[in-house]
């Protein structure tokens, strides 16, 4: 095998960089105006300060709702909860997903078939399925359990990435060798194994916050997301196809900014895997 | 079943505000719910056997009968969205990987990364204001109350659905297709045949497709499973009356043994096609046909 690094040429460590600072630029824009939104924003999200579905202007970048409310103020809100929401799902999902995919991995062989196995039937789900079951068993739709009922379907995921990682790095000679020295089973867990895993598992964690912002609109434009003082992206554009035959216009900036997010977490996830895994520098 | 352990009382969505508690009792006594859990569960196990999906709390319809005909809509639905993207994806993808170093081969990929980012909602509402309110080509949503009676009137309205579908699935597809190529195009058989005489569209027409399918295979079973599944979006979008729909009103309205009927039959389908899949795999690679079990 050649040597990759050499063989890159100097155009794709270019465009590799330009993958992470794309990404870096794009999620850094939605966190700034998620942070701005706390302090300030351009009008105040109730208040009516336009006519009814305006086209964008000068004064209103995204036009008004139908109640006559800035919808580029909203839209800077809906950053904060799309985060919000992204943060909150993954960290939920990691937490019960790689303690499971740990347990798998060290546990008897029954149980870890036992586990795969319940890890494939949950991926067999769609994220989306799975998230609306959760919801409907919470009592009302709030934007607590649409986090929840998200970390949940994602944890399946992450679960069985972390099972299938574990497993690898346990089967090294070095686990092996702290065992006989007499290492604890925490003390693997979180020597070996865990640091071993986690840049795989932190690229994993940038695209499930993409799929979980998705899940989240789409959540919210199906009426199960967090209800209406939170002008989440899917019930703005829920709202948008209301009113699509007189504000056509109102279905698109909710829309991009949406899609820019996601794009942004994918192309860091990219730029991150890149990073920490030289091997696939040369192949894209 | 695991839902009638959560809060709520089923027999509450039977009632009205204010219902006493006579009218109480005899909701629950209707819906089974004063019953022991577990012998709720024991009958739930053996009517399922029979395939007796019970009755809907809100219409009292069969509720097998009700997913019968929501499956007369969400499987076309499926399965033309499904084609559609294979029929992109597949010539797409492969271009993408061998023409990597053209800029439509690199296109493609962007596109493709683009493709995997936008929430097939959004691809569905701008279609409708492109298609269906500016050029008034196609309706904006709904579907012929006679059904497929009308063939040509149902196959008008599935087909933003399905193009919307179709986009967004064949995106994703078509990064795997390109990835299985890069794989076929790196490895060692194809060097050989390459070596041997063969031309290189022939190498790969005869050693690529073979190998290259495998993987590719596994991945449509699931996007086939997650479409099916996963349409509930796109049928709310389009106001179609599917199985997603028939969910989520369920959902709504705590319709229980909608509820249950939906996910036992999806169940089924996923569990059928995921046995499909693994069928043609072995048809395509006589390997797997030996090794017994899945790889680990």
């Amino acid at each position: 095998m050649t040597d990759v690094l050499e063989t890159t040429p100097p155009a794709r460590r270019t465009s590799r960089s330009l993958t992470l600072s794309v990404g870096l630029v794009l999620v850094g824009l939605h966190v700034f105006a998620a942070i701005l939104t706390l302090i300030w924003t351009p009008y105040e999200p109730t208040a009516m300060t336009g006519g009814r579905l305006e086209a964008p202007s000068l004064a209103h970048w995204a036009g008004t709702d139908r109640l006559g409310r800035d919808l580029f103020t909203q839209i800077m809100i809906g950053s904060r909860i799309a985060l919000f929401v992204g943060a909150g799902a993954v960290a939920i999902a990691s937490l019960i997903g790689v303690t499971l995919g740990v347990l798998a991995a060290f546990a008897t062989r029954t149980l870890d078939d036992a586990l795969a196995a319940t890890f494939d039937i949950l991926i067999a789900f769609p994220t989306l399925l799975l998230a609306m079951l959760v919801v409907a068993a919470t009592d009302s739709a709030s934007l607590f359990s649409a986090i929840l009922a998200l970390g949940i379907a994602i944890s399946a995921i992450v679960a069985r990435l972390t099972r299938i990682l574990a497993k690898r790095v346990l089967a090294m000679d070095y686990i092996t060798a702290a065992r006989t020295a007499g290492s604890s089973w925490a003390s693997i867990v979180f020597r070996h194994v865990l640091p071993n895993i986690w840049p795989t598992l932190s690229v994993n964690f940038a695209l499930q916050f993409g799929i979980a912002i998705i899940a989240e609109a789409s959540l919210s434009y199906l009426g199960l997301g967090a209800p209406p003082p939170n002008s989440s992206w899917g019930r703005l554009l829920q709202e948008a196809q209301g009113t699509v035959y007189t504000a056509p216009f109102g279905a698109v900036a909710p829309g991009l900014a949406l899609v820019s997010l996601v794009i942004g977490m994918n192309l860091l996830a990219d730029g991150l895997r890149d990073i920490g895994d030289p091997t696939r520098r040369g192949r894209r | 079943m695991l839902l009638r352990l959560l809060p709520g009382d089923p027999a509450n969505a039977l009632l009205s505000v204010g219902a006493d508690e006579a009218q109480i009792a005899a909701a629950r006594r209707q819906v089974g719910s004063d019953l022991p859990l577990p012998q709720q569960f024991l009958q739930f196990i053996t009517s399922l056997a029979q395939f007796d999906l019970g009755t809907s709390f809100v219409s009292r319809t069969s509720v097998l009968d009700e997913i019968m005909a929501r499956l007369a809509v969400t499987v076309p639905l499926t399965l033309l969205s499904f084609l559609l993207a294979i029929v992109v994806a597949v010539p797409l993808g492969i271009i993408a990987a061998v023409k990597a170093d053209r800029w439509y081969g690199a296109a493609i990929s962007v596109v493709s990364q683009l493709g995997i980012a936008i929430p097939v909602f959004w691809v569905g509402i701008l279609l409708v204001t492109v298609f269906a309110v500016n050029l008034r080509l196609f309706p904006s949503g709904g579907f012929p109350p006679q059904g497929w009676n009308a063939p040509l009137e149902a196959l008008r309205t599935l087909f933003l659905p399905i193009i919307t579908i179709a986009i967004v699935m064949s995106a994703s597809l078509l990064r795997y297709v390109r990835s299985a190529t890069q794989d076929v195009l790196g490895s060692d058989y194809l060097r050989t045949a390459r070596a041997m005489g063969s031309g290189f569209g022939e190498a790969l027409v005869r050693h690529g497709i073979r190998n290259g399918a495998v993987p590719v295979v596994s991945i449509l079973g699931i996007e086939l499973a997650t479409t099916l599944l996963g349409a509930v979006v796109v049928e709310r979008v389009f106001t179609l009356p599917g199985l997603g729909s028939m969910l989520l009103l369920a959902i709504e309205q705590r319709d229980y043994p909608n509820i249950q009927g939906v996910l036992f039959i999806s169940t089924l389908l996923v569990l059928l096609i995921g046995f499909l899949a693994d069928l043609a795999q072995r048809f395509i690679d006589p390997r797997l046909r030996e090794r017994s079990g899945s790889q680990p």
